[in-house]
């Protein structure tokens, strides 16, 4: 592989895998929170143990967050060297901002809170969990800035002398609808892949007829809390959809697979045969809801990737504008139906916690723990749309990825590289896994200790 | 503000990140070095881990901040370092991880394997990071190959990574590790209560004086002998020579056990090392090896004047915030730090 597909693999993988565990970060801080000041309101052990046991799976998850995003903020200059000549500029400014902004909130006042209990004052110390969600936050907010920038580039002027883009307007940059979208679809993504693994692990206690009170006072507020991010998360992809209409219509159609330019425009659930238009062996379409989803309004025209390839290559020149087609058309559909049983599920968890014996009911044996990989798959599905479904741009219309990556780097480093990630990635899931699950079984009891299992005092001394 | 002073500006702020990192990052990794070897028991361990538990964090954005710094006020220097150094970096990255993650992981399980693990891990992750950046230092100090287009001319990363380890780079590597070290055993001294630990911190930190004494010096000499030092337009004068007396003063303090001043000491030790450092580059940010023609500077290295000014705003608003709440993080955590187990926090 030539060094351009291997720089390519290799940001792919690091940056999923580094928002693998981001979004329950962003989310699972707020609970966490939320839990720790009713426990200081109301003195409730209940609330106590909540804050301490969802607090212990927050920091085995939040700790891989970390030590994976030093990797990001690097990879700009390391692997993509030219682009970051190139738009450095504007796209330095944000990335700068979210470190001093929010990663030093962030990490600073998560250490406050972790070894603060009962050595500072209760006030700061419940003011301190509050700032390390709300620094986990504005960082993602600060990266989405940046990469909404990507998506769909504004405030910027291209300086001839340079020979490179520069910014010229801040306020632009910063107040970009794209980004907004991005972010609130974005957050609320991350408090609902909260609210479901909550909803997963109470449901397994619950099943075992374990802590009822602590779990069934969890449950109910997952399932309110995952109901309303759910509709949060649709709003803002629908908002999303119409932005994209906008900016950036080859991605629109390229969801769709339109080859040839539609009005109004149907919506496939799913289609059978190739892609490639050429054939379409068998699909089922909902009339009109292409162009509701694009402009809602139900008979907009929505351009075909023929006709948007053509009008391209006229503006800058021959080349293949049209991304791979059968990744962004399944990761849309994936992310959208994920979506809807989000919805639904939560919905029918809400309603089920008003009766009383939902906790015998057959189904909480696996449908709370089968819905915890639906907000996982949808993310990644979502992301790998965003980010395919721009190609070839890295920044769309004005710098192509194969112009952006490091011209020094050769073949051998890159597979260095690569296999050492993953080989390293790989080893911090298992570590991970295996706390998680370790924890999320043990209950709240052993959250309140330092380790689950019984305290060693000789460690140390055979080595 | 004119642009210049603005590029002057954004030279002394990415100076002044690297000093806070090396600073405060300084004495974490000299901890996390420290940690296997004189830690014995289980509680002892973790009293030294919670000497920097809840700061470490904080500590290493610096590092995160100079990064993103450099890219948003100098993207050619950011790019055309990080992707020079590419495998330098990457294990530089790996020694990152694997602490970071140790820090977290250790005391989640009782299993002394598993504990042992992890410390084994933060302490070789608190070794290699300092000794790449002591690498890179002295390998930016001394000039690498760039070429006419600003990248770096080299055969392939793993030639780069054996070109880095030149005499001089690896004197700088060393010396790094050794002053961290003895950064560390300062940095027990003063977080840990008094008792056995504290008493085999004190005795380590006598040898560690001597061995970061010998080092720093020949790499003094060899920066002084090879002309490093006034080769730009700034002098750093008595500057470097201060550095030195600071260290040759530790170890007066280490002996009379002046704990505070011992620390204190050699922090500024650090602080003068990298201002010499800094000095000796300007207006340089990278200098080449090849042709003194296409050295990045200050000026053909930046971002727009535009860019600079915003950034200068939002740095001056925010900046004077994190230092003081990273400030009353230390305060607030000030006591000394027992063995006792039932004071440890997990
Ligand atoms: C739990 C995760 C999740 C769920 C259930 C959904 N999404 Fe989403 N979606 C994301 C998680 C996500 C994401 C991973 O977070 C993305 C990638 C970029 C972004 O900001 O959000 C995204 C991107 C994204 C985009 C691409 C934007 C672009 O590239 O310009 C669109 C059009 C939608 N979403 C629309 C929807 C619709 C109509 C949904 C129906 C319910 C939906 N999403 C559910
Ligand atoms: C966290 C969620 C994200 C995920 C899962 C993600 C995923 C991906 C994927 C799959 C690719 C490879 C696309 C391809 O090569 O065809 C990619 C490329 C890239 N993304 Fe993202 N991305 C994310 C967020 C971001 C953000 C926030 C930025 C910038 C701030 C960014 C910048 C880039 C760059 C520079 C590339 C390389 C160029 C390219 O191949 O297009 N990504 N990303
Ligand atoms: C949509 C994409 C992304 C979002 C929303 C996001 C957000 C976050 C959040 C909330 C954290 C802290 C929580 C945690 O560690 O679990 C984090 C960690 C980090 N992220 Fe990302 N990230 C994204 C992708 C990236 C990219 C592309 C970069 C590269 C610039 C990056 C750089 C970092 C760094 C350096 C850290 C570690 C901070 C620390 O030490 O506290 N992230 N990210």
């Amino acid at each position: 592989m030539d060094p351009i597909t291997l720089s390519r693999w290799q940001f792919a993988l690091t940056t999923i895998y580094h928002w693998l565990f981001v979004p329950l970060t962003l989310g699972m801080g707020w609970f966490v929170a939320y839990f720790q000041t009713r426990y200081y309101q109301t003195n409730d052990e209940t609330w106590h143990k909540m804050t301490k046991f969802w607090g212990k799976l927050y920091l085995i998850n939040f700790s891989i967050g970390v030590v994976t995003g030093i990797v990001q903020e690097f990879q700009f200059g390391m692997n993509w060297s030219e682009y970051s000549r190139y738009v450095g500029d504007i796209f330095g400014a944000p990335l700068a901002i979210e470190a001093l902004l929010a990663f030093f909130m962030e990490s600073t006042f998560l250490g406050v809170w972790i070894f603060g209990e009962g050595k500072i004052p209760k006030k700061a110390h419940e003011a301190s969990i509050w700032l390390a969600a709300l620094g986990s936050n504005l960082s993602a907010i600060w990266i989405l800035i940046a990469n909404g920038w990507m998506q769909n580039p504004v405030g910027y002027a291209i300086n001839d002398a340079t020979n490179r883009a520069e910014l010229v307007d801040f306020f632009a940059l910063i107040s970009t609808p794209k980004a907004w979208v991005f972010i609130w679809h974005t957050i609320a993504d991350g408090v609902a892949m909260a609210a479901f693994l909550i909803l997963a692990v109470s449901a397994y206690h619950i099943v075992h007829k374990q802590h009822l009170d602590f779990f069934k006072r969890s449950f109910q507020i997952g399932a309110l809390v995952g109901l309303l991010a759910s509709v949060v998360v649709f709003l803002g992809g629908h908002e999303m959809g119409q932005y994209m209409y906008e900016a950036q219509p080859m991605k629109m159609a390229a969801i769709e697979a339109v080859w040839e330019t539609e009005q109004p425009a149907s919506f496939s659930i799913l289609t059978i045969g190739d892609l490639s238009g050429k054939q379409e062996v068998w699909s089922i379409r909902i009339p009109y809801a292409m162009s509701f989803l694009a402009c809602n309004n139900f008979s907009c025209e929505v351009k075909g990737v023929n006709e948007l390839q053509a009008a391209y290559e006229q503006q800058y020149g021959a080349g293949d504008y049209v991304p791979l087609m059968v990744v962004t058309y399944w990761t849309f559909r994936v992310m959208m139906a994920f979506g809807f049983i989000m919805m639904g599920v939560s919905a029918w968890f809400l309603y089920s916690t008003r009766r009383t014996d939902y906790e015998n009911a057959k189904w909480m044996k696996f449908v709370p723990f089968g819905a915890l990989a639906l907000p996982y798959l949808a993310n990644a599905s979502g992301w790998i749309l965003t980010e395919m479904g721009r190609q070839p741009w890295i920044v769309y219309g004005l710098l192509k990825v194969e112009d952006a990556v490091s011209p020094n780097l050769t073949t051998l480093d890159l597979w260095i590289s690569l296999i050492g990630y993953t080989v390293v990635y790989g080893a911090l899931a298992i570590a991970m896994f295996y706390l998680m699950k370790k924890y999320a079984i043990a209950g709240p009891d052993a959250a309140m200790h330092e380790s689950v299992d019984v305290i060693p005092t000789t460690i140390g001394a055979q080595d | 503000m004119s642009y210049e002073f603005l590029q002057t500006l954004w030279f002394i702020l990415i100076a002044v990140l690297w000093i806070g990192f090396f600073f405060l990052e300084g004495f974490d990794f000299g901890v996390g070095m420290l940690l296997p070897f004189v830690g014995k028991k289980d509680e002892e361990r973790r009293a030294i881990i919670n000497s920097i538990g809840a700061t470490w964090d904080g500590n290493e954005v610096w590092l995160l901040t100079a990064g993103g710094a450099t890219f948003a006020a100098f993207p050619h220097w950011y790019a055309t370092m990080f992707s020079g150094f590419y495998l330098a970096l990457f294990l530089l990255l790996i020694g990152l991880i694997i602490r970071g993650i140790s820090f977290e992981y250790r005391s989640k399980d009782s299993n002394p394997a598993w504990r042992s693990r992890f410390d084994w891990m933060i302490a070789t992750g608190s070794f290699l990071v300092p000794l790449l950046l002591g690498v890179a230092f002295a390998n930016l100090a001394q000039g690498v190959p760039i070429g006419a287009d600003m990248n770096y001319v080299s055969p392939n990363g793993i030639m780069t990574v054996i070109g880095l380890l030149n005499p001089y780079g690896l004197l700088g590597g060393l010396a790094t590790v050794s002053v961290f070290l003895l950064h560390g055993a300062n940095f027990l001294n003063l977080k840990l209560e008094q008792g056995e630990l504290h008493d085999r911190v004190t005795m380590l930190s006598k040898k560690l004086w001597i061995i970061s004494v010998v080092l720093y010096s020949v790499l003094g000499v060899y920066t002084y002998i090879t002309g490093f030092y006034g080769r730009n337009i700034v002098d750093p004068g008595i500057v470097p020579i201060a550095a030195v007396a600071f260290l040759l003063a530790t170890g007066y303090f280490i002996n009379q056990k002046r704990e505070g001043w011992a620390f204190i000491m050699v922090s500024l030790n650090i602080v003068f090392t990298q201002i010499t450092f800094f000095l000796m580059m300007f207006p340089n940010v990278m200098i080449s090896s090849l042709n003194p023609q296409w050295n990045l500077t200050i000026y053909n290295a930046s971002s727009s004047q535009y860019t600079l000014t915003v950034m200068s705003v939002i740095a001056l608003v925010f900046v004077p915030i994190v230092l003081a709440y990273q400030g009353w993080t230390y305060y607030m955590f000030r006591k000394r730090i027992s063995t006792d187990k039932k004071t440890l926090v997990y």
